[in-house]
């Protein structure tokens, strides 16, 4: 408990120091000033978002293949920490984009298919809430997981194939072939403090999640001894401590 | 392989009984497609521009809905527990069950396209057999993967909400490719996009494998 409260300390400290150097250490971009610095978070998110699907990718796979329950609690809290990590990056993206090409939103590529990838997880979530038992939601879960993460590559083709075309302001817009030496310093600063906030959120969601089960589990049980029960003194005290 | 015949033909002798489930989905597939011609004004030069958009997403809609009852129909008398007792794989029932939606969905594509072409005033004359290849293609892929989640949507509340909200997002790249390779054929020179064609084949191909290492998983107890 006390590691646990420390490790967050540590990473509460860490963010709060990458967030100082964004702001200002880093030095002033040439032509989009102040608002540049929202690219250390922006891109910081993604990369956490990327790692956090692929955890919950791998344990689907992993869940199907062993059974076991804690691939499926660390599954799913990996699609809700990436399906938080995908909204910040949503909401910063246009953030930036406004200023600097002028628009919200384009139909871009990359924007297309992280858009999609959000839907998907959110369908995933959606799925999750909605089926009662235990073990079908684990399995059925696991299988549209892997059904999303293979359809991702393909969005990504199709839309890249479709709107190639036109030009593409996101191309302009990216940090481009040479960072400056502080700046790339503060952006791998940003990484890691975001990478680690995505971790220590991730693990304590997935013990949140085996928590869960646990509990899932001994109400369960008193429940079936409250039905055994029915006749004996015993039942309302039992019903009681379902509730 | 005889086995998914065997499911295949079960399938078919249940729907065309009723023909319920056919029915339907032509005319809500008519009704986006009447809808559509509100919204959007179609006049011939745009129609070539909106209308396969516009005929892909109504399928993808009508789709969703009809896909519904693959596995749902099962649920209420658990027949699906007495498929599984069969001596047979589970992919025999899924592929019985893609088969037979197909078969569904391609009949009422048959009477769809041409009503289509009728009231949006384009020529199918030329175009039919390349028209058909994408229709398959792009069918097989809806079928799919659309038979894989109406399978996962079976056994959750609000099933018919959920099915649509599961499928639609994952069926955009099958959307975009099927708009695109339709659009290529009813441009004034009609050519057909070969890239497109291979990206709904290759769709096809991803899902039909998936589905087939997972549907153990997918049916399982």
């Amino acid at each position: 408990m006390k590691a646990r409260f420390a490790i967050t300390a540590l990473v509460a400290l860490l963010i709060f120091c990458a967030g100082y150097a964004a702001l200002f250490i880093a030095p002033d971009e040439a032509t989009m000033h102040a608002v540049q610095r929202i690219f250390y978070f922006h891109v910081a998110s993604w990369n956490a978002m990327f790692c956090a699907f692929f955890v919950a990718c791998y344990a689907s796979v992993a869940y199907l293949v062993t059974g076991k329950r804690k691939w499926d609690a660390l599954g799913v809290s990996g699609v809700e920490v990436g399906v938080m990590c995908c909204t910040i990056g949503l909401i910063t993206g246009p953030l930036w984009a406004r200023p600097v090409w002028g628009i919200w939103w384009t139909w871009d590529a990359k924007l297309t298919s992280t858009f999609i990838l959000w839907l998907l997880f959110i369908a995933y979530l959606l799925l999750r809430g909605l089926v009662e038992d235990p073990e079908k939601k684990a399995s059925l879960s696991a299988v549209f997981a892997i059904f999303a993460s293979l359809d991702i590559p393909l969005v990504y083709l199709a839309n890249r194939l479709w709107r190639t075309q036109h030009p593409q302001p996101v191309i302009a817009g990216g940090p481009g072939s040479g960072l400056d030496p502080t700046m790339s310093k503060v952006l791998l600063l940003c990484l890691f403090a975001v990478f680690c906030v995505m971790i220590l959120v991730l693990v304590d969601r997935y013990r949140l999640e085996l928590l869960r089960n646990e509990a899932a589990e001994l109400r369960y049980e008193i429940e079936s001894r409250g039905l055994d029960a029915s006749n004996g003194q015993e039942t309302p005290a039992l019903q009681k401590g379902a509730q | 392989m005889r086995a998914a015949a065997i499911v295949l033909a079960k399938e078919l002798r249940l729907e065309f009984r009723t023909r319920e489930l056919l029915t339907a989905t032509v005319i809500f597939a008519l009704v986006v497609v009447v809808l559509f011609s509100f919204a959007f004004d179609p006049t011939a030069a745009e129609s070539r521009r909106y209308g396969p958009g516009l005929l892909w997403i109504a399928f993808l809609f009508a789709g969703s809905l009809m896909l519904n009852p693959s596995f749902a129909r099962e649920q209420n008398n658990e027949t699906l527990d007495a498929l599984r007792m069969a001596p047979i794989s589970n992919f025999a029932i899924l592929l019985g069950k893609i088969l037979a939606n197909f078969i569904f969905m391609s009949l009422a594509e048959v009477i769809l396209v041409p009503v289509f072409a009728v009231l949006y005033n384009l020529s199918l004359a030329g175009i039919v057999w390349r028209l058909i290849l994408v229709l398959v293609l792009g069918t097989l892929g809806l079928t799919v993967t659309g038979t894989v989640f109406s399978a996962i949507s079976a056994h959750a509340r609000m099933r018919e909400l959920l099915l649509p909200l599961l499928l639609l997002p994952l069926l955009t790249p099958l959307l975009i490719a099927a708009v695109e390779s339709t659009a290529s054929l009813f441009a004034e020179q009609p050519a057909l996009d070969r890239t497109w064609l291979a990206f709904l084949a290759g769709f096809d191909i991803v899902f039909l494998t998936a589905s087939w290492l997972l549907c153990d998983h997918l049916l399982e107890e």
